[in-house]
């Protein structure tokens, strides 16, 4: 595992290149530093080690000291200190950082070692690769052209195993294409703590299976099939859709909670197919929820939002409401931080102050968190409200019965579901900005459909106040607009200043504006996020529970005051 | 420049009789009459194809009746003028032939983009799309023009296979090396 720097690094030798590692780096790590890639299987950097693969084979070797004066014994040819090289060779990812160590990857005897673990790796495999989905980003094809014989000397019948067998109701498992790296088993026990999978039988009948009466269920299955190096386990919802050569990476973020995991998004000509986690080592690590996977479908869902009407003509209808006066605004926790930004801007146009619904659930101590909206802290961070929002607008409806209320602008939010009754509604004119209909989406007077987060850029702030991008990943639907492009033209409409729809002018104007993003802009952010200052919202109580990389600090606050 | 007059050379009696040049030109033409002709009444008489010719792709059959494209798109990935577009999809579980696993839903070559070079029989491991005999293709429509699934196996046929990878499969499944 890669460990933060720490001031006890050491020096080691791979290939003849000196590099300074932290003590207890693996070799595979460490030649990762200076650009030499170690071939493995079974190592990952996530989890624990357990070196059966054999792939990592290097040959080690240490300075020389005589036994008897603990003197280093120099090599006269050289000058230098002797190296006693080990005549075997040893697993890289078992082999730790120590001072002085001397690593060579590619003598002839490791080339000899990785043209022999792949043969045997490849004696009982399937030529399955026109049919398997991993083709393409298939360790075992990589790596047996790299650094595999070329041909194959095996004549003799290969095993038969169970193929096509359902380990649970997102994974599929096709037995003869294992190479028994036992990552998925790993996975299971270590990071979902779900231990439902285990190898059965020996030698190269070993087979990989569910224990009697478990199935491969969590909702961190579909990490098993991410980590697979090879096509064992695959994807059940996406098996056999699209080739993955075909298909354009797009960074983006996990909008299920506030964890915020970072995310691949896999498209081919506007259509998503998958989405996959991206390795964010302070938020996700390379993991994410199955159930953020299937996000993409709302994308081409049947009940989206779109409109016939121009732009211009919803504008100025909602215009017209706009200019009676009394307004409420609802804002969302689902919004990016620059549409939140623009929701401010559109308030303070209509002199409304903002309500936000909230939205909590159960968190599991990993990757989803009991906040499931994933931009609370943006409306904090930029003004948009100063409390933690409500799970009912008991204070909208109140303001509705007593008549101070005309036309409520909800962006995104169905204030059905909010606790607003049908009678309510009635006696109100609703704009709504949104993706897909709801209750709201009908009663509505205007209907402006926006866009969902596959189809625009921006940031969120995660629950460690830590703000990431997202990017667009698929044009945006026909019949819809960017939720900034509406939002802006609402303040225009609403007698606001003039206020930027674009990402770059919006965020000369946030940068100026809100002090604390002003190293935030979203071309300038690092793809691994950039932690903001928590500290002025310490004191709310805040929902999440401890997460992967997440403590509340909120609750130590509450403990310690108490 | 100097201009340099020729004389012309008086024509001999024979030649002023024209009848040998006749004569000689007419042997030419009887000779014609008498030989075989190089000339085709196209299109009721079709040339013959060398072996190797390169005509409109189509997809072939192996002599059991399975259809031999697995959809693995390659030829998609391959073809230059991006004239194929192929639709994955999976083969039912009560198929016989379902331990292929995978079919092609749909699969369209667009024969106005066709360049006819011949990668994609090139690059596929299953020899499921060859470039045969065919070389005319005409229509009054350009969606005419784009050959779907079923009028590539109508235009491809059964060709003889000398691995029948797939039915060794399913019979290594059934009496192979199983624990």
């Amino acid at each position: 595992m890669i460990q933060p720097a720490k001031p006890d690094l050491v020096t080691v030798n791979v290939d003849g290149k000196e590099i300074a590692v932290p003590k207890g780096t693996n070799v595979i790590e460490a030649a990762r530093l200076v650009g030499v890639d170690v071939p493995h299987y079974c190592y990952h950097p996530k989890l624990s080690i357990v070196g059966n693969c054999r792939m990592c084979l290097i040959e080690m070797g240490m300075p020389a000291v005589d036994p008897a004066t603990k003197q280093p014994v120099m090599d006269p040819a050289t000058g230098k200190q002797k190296i006693n090289w080990i005549p075997r060779p040893q697993i890289g990812c078992g082999t730790n950082a120590s001072p002085g160590l001397h690593i060579r990857t590619n003598s002839p005897l490791v080339k000899d070692c990785r043209e022999g673990v792949m043969e045997f790796l490849l004696i009982n495999h399937p030529l399955d690769c026109p049919i398997c989905d991993q083709a393409g980003e298939c360790k075992l094809q990589e790596q047996a052209t790299g650094y595999g014989r070329g041909y194959s000397r095996f004549i003799e019948q290969k095993n038969v195993k169970p193929k096509r067998t359902q380990l649970g109701p997102r994974v599929t498992l096709d037995d003869e294409r294992c190479i028994l790296c036992s990552r998925c088993i790993r996975f299971s026990k270590e990071i979902a703590k779900d231990d439902v999978l285990g190898f059965i039988d020996r030698g190269s009948y070993s087979t990989l299976t569910c224990f009697p009466g478990k199935q491969l269920e969590n909702n961190y299955s579909l990490n098993t099939v991410d980590i697979c190096p090879v096509g064992a386990l695959t994807s059940t919802d996406f098996r056999f859709k699209m080739r993955v050569w075909f298909l354009k990476q797009t960074n983006s973020l996990d909008t299920e909670t506030s964890v915020g995991a970072n995310t691949v998004v896999w498209s081919r000509e506007g259509a998503i197919y998958r989405i996959t986690p991206r390795r964010n080592d302070e938020v996700n690590d390379t993991w994410m929820p199955d159930s953020g996977r299937i996000a993409f479908k709302q994308v081409a869902a049947p009940d989206r939002l779109k409109t016939s009407d121009a732009l211009d003509v919803l504008i100025a209808r909602a215009a017209d409401l706009l200019k009676a006066g009394s307004v409420a605004v609802v804002g969302s926790g689902r919004s990016s931080v620059e549409e939140q930004f623009l929701t401010r801007k559109l308030a303070a146009a209509v002199k409304a102050t903002v309500a936000l619904v909230s939205r909590t659930g159960q968190g599991d101590n990993l990757l989803i968190s009991a906040d499931r909206n994933p931009n609370v802290r943006g409306a904090l961070v930029t003004g948009l409200v100063a409390t933690l929002p409500e799970a009912k607008l008991t204070a909208l409806a109140a303001a509705i019965d007593a008549g101070q209320v005309k036309t409520v602008i909800s962006v995104g939010e169905d204030l059905v579901a909010a606790g607003l009754t049908a009678a309510q509604l009635a006696k109100v004119s609703v704009i709504y900005l949104g993706t897909h209909a709801n209750a709201t989406s009908a009663a509505a007077k205007v209907v402006l459909p926006t866009l969902t987060v596959f189809e625009k850029s921006g940031s969120f702030v995660n629950q460690q106040f830590r703000i990431q991008k997202f990017s667009k990943a698929v044009p945006g639907l026909v019949g819809a607009t960017d939720d900034l492009v509406v939002l802006s033209r609402l303040v225009a409409a609403a007698g606001g200043a003039a206020q930027p729809a674009d990402l770059p002018g919006l965020w000369t104007l946030i940068a100026a504006e809100i002090p604390a993003l002003a190293h935030a802009a979203h071309a300038k952010l690092p793809e691994t996020g950039l932690l903001l200052d928590a500290a002025p919202w310490a004191s709310l109580p805040f929902v999440e529970g401890e997460t992967l990389h997440f403590k509340p600090a909120a609750t130590a606050a509450v403990a310690s005051s108490q | 420049m100097a201009v340099i007059p020729l004389e012309r050379k008086p024509l001999t009696f024979a030649e002023r009789t024209y009848l040998p040049q006749i004569a000689f030109g007419l042997k030419t033409t009887l000779r014609h009459l008498v030989t075989p002709k190089e000339t085709l009444e196209y299109p009721e008489q079709r040339p013959e194809i060398p072996a190797g010719y390169r005509g409109v792709p189509t997809l072939v059959k192996d002599p059991n009746g399975r259809e031999k494209c697995v959809s693995c798109q390659l030829c998609e990935f391959v073809c230059p003028p991006k004239a194929i577009r192929i639709t994955p999809g999976e083969i039912a579980p009560d198929d016989p032939t379902a331990h292929v696993e995978k079919a092609p839903q749909e699969f369209e070559i667009d024969m106005l983009r066709c360049i006819y070079c011949g990668l994609c029989q090139e690059v596929c491991p299953e020899e499921a799309i060859w470039l045969q005999n065919q070389y005319t293709m005409s229509g009054y429509t350009r969606a005419e023009m784009v050959n779907n699934k079923e009028r590539l196996y109508e235009l491809g046929g059964t060709l003889p296979d000398d691995h029948f990878k797939w039915d060794k499969k399913k019979s290594a499944e059934e009496q192979g090396n199983a624990h």
